[in-house]
C-alpha cells in the first residue's frame, strides 16, 4: 500500500494455504512491498477467500521478469489446450 | 545513558483501547518499571503490519526510557499472522486516513491518562507509519515531536489520491505544531529525494521546526535488520539522532 498499485480480480479455483486446500474466489495483484522477497517492491499475487479470514491466502512474490514470463506461459498453455479442443 | 550497575525493569504487554468508531483496537505497550514520570511515544507500524519488528521497537523505546504504545492499525481486517492481515490491507489500498488518525489520537490520549507519563508525547513511524506520523501530528493537537522514517506518500500527486487517502499529508503542514525529525534514504523510491525536498520546502514555508537527514547508500527501510535494505552504519546513526531529538523535545 505504499505504492497503492493494486488490483483485485475475481476468479474460481482452489489453493493450498497454511491450513490446507480452500476454495479461493479472488486474486489480489499488487506492485508493492513484498514480505519475503529481498526487494523493495515485487509483483505480489495473493489468492484469497475473504470469507475464511486473512489466513486463507496463497501468496507469491515475483520478479518483474518472472511475472511477465508467467503471464505469457499461462496464455500459451491455455492457447495450446484450446487448439487441441480441450477447453 | 545506561550503566551496568543500574536497575532496569520493563513491562511489555498487549492492551486494548477504543479507536475510531468506538472499535476495540489492540495495542502493544512497553514501559520502564518505576513511577517515572516518563515521556510517551506512539509507534506506528509499517505497511508489512503490526509485526515482530514493531514489538521489538516498542520495547526498544521502553529501554530508552519511554512509555511506548503501538496500536494495531489493521485491527478491522481481522486477525491472523501479521503478514496475512497486512496482505488484506494492501489489497484494499491501505487503511482509511481518517480512521488511522482517530486510532492514533486515541493512543496518544491513552498515554496521557497514565499516571507515570510526563505529559510529553511523541510519535514515530516507518514506511506508511512515517506518513501516518506526519498526518496525525498535522491534524491533531497534542503531539510534542514527530519522527518520520522514510514515510512514502507524504507528497501525493492528485492522481494518487483515493477515497481512503483523499488529502496528501503535506497539505496539512500548516496545522503541524511540533518539531519533526525526518530520516530518509537517498536510494528510496518512496519517498524520492525530490519528494523529501518538497516536504522540506513546505515545512520551511510554514515556519516549522524540523531536521531532515538524507542518508547516502541507503534505500527504503534501512533500519530493518531482517531485510537486505538494512544499512548498519546509517541505522546506528539514525537511532542516535532519534534519541537526541526526542531527549531534547520530550523532557518534562
Amino acid at each position: 500500500m505504499c505504492t497503492m498499485i493494486v488490483q483485485k480480480v475475481p476468479l474460481e479455483g482452489f489453493g493450498k494455504g497454511a491450513g490446507g486446500w480452500f476454495d479461493m474466489d479472488q486474486a489480489n495483484v499488487s506492485w508493492d512491498h513484498p514480505f519475503h522477497a529481498p526487494e523493495e517492491h515485487a509483483l505480489n499475487i495473493d489468492f484469497v477467500n475473504d470469507a475464511y479470514g486473512p489466513g486463507a491466502r496463497v501468496a507469491v512474490e515475483l520478479s518483474v521478469e518472472g511475472a511477465r514470463q508467467l503471464v505469457e506461459t499461462i496464455q500459451s498453455v491455455l492457447g495450446e489446450a484450446e487448439e487441441r479442443g480441450l477447453i | 545513558m545506561y550503566t551496568t550497575d543500574q536497575y532496569e525493569g520493563m513491562l511489555a504487554e498487549t492492551v486494548a483501547m477504543r479507536g475510531a468508531n468506538g472499535d476495540r483496537v489492540l495495542a502493544y505497550c512497553a514501559r520502564p518499571l518505576g513511577a517515572g514520570p516518563f515521556p510517551g511515544m506512539v509507534l506506528i507500524h509499517h505497511m508489512p503490519g503490526w509485526d515482530e519488528w514493531y514489538r521489538e521497537a516498542t520495547r526498544k523505546f521502553a529501554h530508552h526510557g519511554y512509555v511506548a504504545i503501538s496500536p494495531n492499525l489493521y485491527e478491522r481486517s481481522g486477525h491472523g499472522a501479521p503478514e496475512d492481515v497486512a496482505a488484506a490491507v494492501r489489497a484494499d489500498g491501505g487503511v482509511p486516513d481518517d480512521q488511522a488518525v482517530v486510532d492514533l489520537e486515541a493512543a496518544m490520549h491513552y498515554l496521557r491518562a497514565l499516571p507515570y507519563v510526563n505529559g510529553k508525547i511523541g510519535v514515530f513511524g516507518t514506511c506508511s507509519g512515517g506518513r501516518h506520523a506526519v498526518l496525525v501530528a498535522s491534524r491533531v493537537a497534542g503531539f510534542d515531536a514527530v519522527v518520520d522514517c522514510w514515510g512514502g506518500g507524504v507528497v501525493m500527486p492528485a492522481d494518487q489520491l483515493t477515497p481512503r487517502r483523499p488529502v496528501a499529508p503535506i497539505d496539512y503542514t500548516a496545522g503541524l505544531d511540533c518539531p519533526v525529525l525526518g530520516l530518509f534514504g537517498a536510494e528510496d523510491h518512496s519517498p524520492t529525494t525530490d519528494e523529501v525536498a518538497l516536504h522540506e520546502e513546505a515545512l520551511k514555508e510554514h515556519g516549522k521546526e524540523y531536521e531532515f537527514h538524507m542518508y547516502e547508500d541507503a534505500g527504503h527501510g534501512f533500519f530493518y535488520y531482517h531485510r537486505p535494505n538494512y544499512r548498519q552504519a546509517q541505522a546506528v546513526d539514525g537511532w542516535e539522532k532519534i534519541w537526541t531529538f526526542l531527549g531534547r523535545n520530550l523532557a518534562a
